[in-house]
């Protein structure tokens, strides 16, 4: 967020919406409505003064209506822009012309009522849509007693209450009496899977924050009595199921599989009352009801969908299909996240980079051609060499830091301290005006280290470096003392002991500024060339989308053809044909000028970083060497094989993909045929492999449907666990209930059993509702086996990858960096990364070549200035750096027959992980060295011992 | 800037600035596109910004 608000590039439009959109790919213009903030962003410093004088009340919709603010504020402390607006609903001057007192009181001057709503026209080359999702309609929550009972909250609402900077400050509370909390429910589905309100999708993403708000609730009351009431439990995600596993352990959070239908109030307390499904009717009284409310189409859906002249799907979301997910119906106009279709945070973000691609794919002759880079003066190395002149400025902050510590007294403290020859106090240092000041001292006291006394260097760090850097100087050769996060903000109530302290870390920050040194800025070439490695359809789409954006790209192959599963495959979700997705990728494969197609061949080893990788690939046996900049894993996953359930014993035993097969090669399979058992969770979740494979329950229920197009008096069993038809598959799931497909729940440890007597086979399984075992006869059974990750471990060895304990590839971060691996130019999609459908394994192979093409299209990779640096002589080469550090950014060397070990400064990320384990302090870190941190540890304890 | 008709504009629209938006725009503006992102409220973030913490590492979620 901060980052889209730093770059030279990205113009954010705040309370701006699409009016119109004209043209064709490649060339739209888009006209754009802009409302005024009324206070200017380049002013605002963010104070909170405007907020604190403000008469004018306004229910705070960014808490959920659960708090009160004013009418101009910001809507949270870390927003971007980092400025307020005016509430013009709301305000007096707007409104009335009276008032004016924020005017006034602005010491910053941001306030300006005469800013006027403005139209934009931008000229572009596409368009991508990423509205979000809509909230349920409040009519679906009231019968749940929302509104009239208020205890009942929404998801929403219990997500500010634990939040800390929420309106409780995250205390969980009864909002009646704001009273803690002894017992609390979770209602899931509350506008998901439910036709009456019209939305028969489900949301797929509620079963997750449902488990985690209780588990936040528990965390705050070990106590608390948590009840989750679920129809199907869908933590279909990547280690999901694990961590609610976890979390029902470690909370010991009471799940109970029934649908409540509405909420009573008795005694003030809540009441529910389900039938399970063994038939019991039961009652309990809760303090609190949670409404786990789902994902709705965006309220203006319609109106963006008919300025961007593109479809909507039956629920009012994006129309798209199975294999261009990110495509919506209008030419040169692309989709992301839920407004595709509900979908959790790492599919949002897989999307995102996905249709970034997309775009760089349609627009690539234009690439560099509307951007700027900021360009800065040489670096004045005489004045940096010289002897330390260091410069403090001590920032008021408005009152923010002023309203506490004494900064007259903070600055002329400074002024004493060693080797400091400038000292100033400035009302807000990060406001534009406050900077150039800043600069102009430097410059006309030829400063060389400057600290800012200010606040967190986390956000404001990086505008002080750049304000640096325009004069000429290293950026390293700042430090921020923190006052008012440490001082003013902790210790509001004892001014005097909170000017002692900022006076005590100025002091430190001055000791650690005399030993800071300019560190160095380089940039490495880029070799630009992708190795894409799998060729099915992950990895197929990927190397095609790089070579879309204008670079080469080769594709490596273990077996003799293209296609991976995909060729397996017979059907697609919506029920199209997989060989027309095939077909097409390998045609375009094959004619595309930059790909390079290497088949029978892999890839033996590898070397070298982000930018300049060497890898060694064998093919017949003679290895080639190539160079290449970046790495696509996407070596796919296999089809369970299962040694259960008579599978491989008897003939009539099948997996849906042999299934599928059959039924594609002539309907002769289906004589004599009358009853069908499909058994789901073959190998998955717990019996071999312990992760849900995703894509089996819409796979059974796809071909159950194919079963009944061809035969429909066909009768089809599926013995499941929890049905995880998520997002619009539930669509199929309806479907296949109404047309007569029996479906019948089993429990993990009363596994059905397949049973062959006298050449016929009986499939047992326990029915919850009867409480006994019946036997239905089969003439076929099909097990809906899982996915197993491929033979990933060698390629982990060569690439130093990680792997889950599951087997599949592990990314950097499950929900932000869902395709990228922590060693950087290293990605993965498709099976590699995890089971998942095809369409989100075209999606996720598109987000991977939009940040492998990342490094091709700058051509240079910015090196990190904070790194760690080896001291060869120190260096014992005992390899603990190399082994514990986790971007593989050390390795060992020999010289004259003794180890050492070197930092590859390309890959460090300056984590600092290797200098504190080394065990002869060999290594140093930029910024952060030894003798700088000593020197701060002294000038703290220094003065105090004495 | 591109001149004549016939050339393609290498500026581009994320319509919406919850996360979904904006890791679209960092991308984009990464891949050497300028990137106009148009948010309908006063600040971006979306939905997210609003969750305390995230399945299932429970990390922040700003």
């Amino acid at each position: 967020m901060v980052e889209a608000g730093r770059s030279p590039n990205i113009e954010i439009l705040t309370s701006a919406r699409l009016e119109n959109l004209d043209g064709k790919p490649g060339r739209f213009t888009a006209i754009v409505h802009q409302e005024p903030r009324f206070i200017d962003d380049d002013k605002c410093t963010a104070c909170g003064t405007c907020t604190m004088y403000c008469p004018m009340p306004v229910v705070d919709l960014f808490n959920e209506r659960l708090d009160i603010t004013r009418a101009p504020h910001i809507d949270y402390a870390q927003a971007v822009p980092t400025s307020y607006y005016i509430d013009a609903r709301a305000c007096l001057r707007i409104n009335y012309e009276t008032c004016n007192l924020c005017a006034q009181t602005c010491t910053a001057q941001a306030i300006d009522f005469s800013q006027k709503p403005r139209k934009l026209n931008l000229d572009i080359g596409a368009v991508v849509l990423a509205p979000g999702f809509g909230r349920i309609d409040p009519s679906v929550l009231k019968k749940y007693g929302y509104g009239r009972f208020h205890n009942v909250v929404t998801s929403m609402e219990f997500e500010r209450l634990t939040c800390a900077s929420g309106p409780t400050e995250g205390h969980v509370v009864r909002l009646s009496d704001r009273e803690p909390l002894k017992k609390i429910a979770f209602l899931q589905c509350v506008g998901s899977r439910d036709e009456i309100c019209g939305n028969g999708y489900c949301s797929s993403v509620c079963c997750m924050y449902a488990i985690k708000e209780a588990s936040v609730a528990k965390e705050h009351d070990p106590d608390l009595e948590v009840v989750l009431f679920f129809m199907d439990i869908r933590t279909q995600g990547k280690g999901f199921d694990a961590a609610r596993e976890r979390a029902e352990e470690k909370y010991g959070l009471r799940v109970i599989r029934a649908r409540i239908p509405r909420v009573d109030q008795v005694d003030g307390r809540l009441a529910l009352t389900w039938t399970t499904d063994d038939g019991k009717s039961c009652s309990e009284l809760f303090d609190m009801v949670v409404l786990s409310e789902g994902l709705s189409a965006p309220k203006d859906a319609e109106a963006i969908a008919e300025i961007a002249g593109i479809e909507l799907n039956h629920y009012g979301f994006c129309k798209t299909c199975v294999d261009s997910p990110l495509v919506a119906s209008r030419k040169g106009v692309y989709v992301a996240g839920a407004f595709q279709g509900p979908k959790d945070i790492p599919e949002s973000v897989t999307q995102a980079s996905g249709v970034a691609a997309m775009v760089s794919e349609l627009l690539s002759e234009a690439r560099n051609t509307q951007t700027v880079t900021l360009s800065y003066p040489e670096e004045d190395k005489a004045i940096e060499s010289e002897g330390p002149r260091i410069g403090v400025f001590v920032c008021h902050c408005g009152s923010n830091i002023a309203g506490v510590v004494d900064i007259n007294a903070v600055r002329d403290y400074a002024g004493t301290l060693p080797d400091v020859v400038f000292c100033r106090d400035t009302l807000y240092s990060c406001s534009q005006d406050a900077l150039k000041g800043i600069a102009s001292k430097i410059k006309g006291n030829r400063l060389n280290r400057v600290v800012i006394a200010a606040c967190s260097p986390r956000t404001h760090e990086p505008l002080f470096q750049e304000t640096l850097k325009s004069i000429g100087l290293n950026p390293a050769l700042i430090e921020m003392a923190n006052i008012r996060d440490q001082c003013s903000w902790v210790h509001s109530q004892e001014p005097e002991a909170a000017t002692e302290k900022a006076k005590e870390i100025v002091r430190m920050a001055v000791a650690k500024a005399r030993l800071l040194e300019p560190l160095e800025q380089t940039t490495v070439d880029v070799s630009p060339t992708a190795l894409v490695i799998g060729g099915g359809a992950a990895g197929m789409t990927a190397a095609l989308c790089i070579a879309d954006q204008g670079f080469e790209c080769l594709l490596v192959e273990r077996s003799d053809k293209l296609g991976g599963n995909l060729r397996r495959l017979v059907w697609t979700m919506d029920g199209g044909e997989a060989s027309e997705v095939l077909d097409n990728l390998i045609k375009r494969v094959d004619g595309h000028p930059l790909v390079c197609v290497m088949l029978e061949a892999q890839v033996e080893d590898v070397s070298g970083y982000v930018g300049n990788f060497t890898s060694s690939i064998v093919k017949a046996g003679q290895p080639v060497v190539v160079d290449h900049g970046v790495i696509v894993i996407a070596t796919g996953g296999r089809e369970y094989s299962p040694t259960s359930y008579q599978y491989g014993v008897n003939k009539r035993v099948v997996t849906q993909l042999e299934l599928e097969k059959s039924l594609a090669s002539g309907k002769g399979i289906l004589k004599n045929i009358k009853n069908v058992v499909m058994i789901q969770c073959v190998g998955s979740r717990g019996e071999d492999m312990r992760h849900c494979s995703r894509l089996c329950c819409t796979q059974a229920i796809k071909n159950a449907l194919k079963l009944k197009g061809i035969k429909p008096d066909i009768r089809i069993y599926c013995l499941y666990r929890d049905m995880r038809t998520y997002g619009f598959s539930e669509d199929l799931f309806k479907e296949a209930r109404k047309r007569g497909v029996i479906f019948i729940r089993y429990e993990p440890d009363r596994r059905p059993e397949v049973i062959e007597r006298d050449g016929r086979i009986k499939v047992r399984v326990f029915d919850r509702l009867l409480k006994d075992e019946i036997d239905i006869s089969a003439c076929l059974v099909v097990l809906s086996v899982g996915i197993t990750p491929g033979a990933n471990d060698v390629l982990a060895n060569v690439l130093k990858a990680p792997l889950t304990p599951e087997g599949f590839f592990l990314e950097a971060h499950v929900k932000l960096r869902p395709v990228e691996l922590a060693s950087e130019g290293i990605y993965v999609c498709g099976l590699a990364h995890g089971p998942k459908p095809l369409d989100e394994s075209i999606a996720q192979a598109k987000a991977a070549a939009a940040k492998a093409a990342i490094p091709l299209a700058k051509g240079k990779a910015q090196v990190a200035s904070i790194v760690s640096r080896v001291d060869k002589a120190a260096c014992i080469g005992c390899g603990i750096c190399e082994s514990l550090c986790p971007f593989n950014a050390i390795r060992l060397f020999r010289v004259n027959k003794r180890r050492k070990a070197e930092t590859i400064t390309a890959s460090c990320k300056g984590c600092g992980i290797c200098a504190s384990h080394c065990p002869t302090l060999a290594i140093s870190m930029g910024g952060f060295t030894d003798e700088a941190i000593m020197a701060q540890i002294h000038a703290f304890a220094g003065e105090r011992c004495v | 800037m591109p001149e004549g008709k016939a050339k393609k504009s290498g500026a581009v629209m994320v319509l919406g600035g919850g996360i979904a938006g904006i890791q679209t725009t960092l991308d984009l503006a990464d891949l050497g596109y300028y990137v106009y992102l148009v948010e309908k409220k006063a600040s971006i973030g979306g939905v997210m910004a609003r969750l305390d913490k995230t399945f299932p590492t429970n990390d922040c979620s700003l």
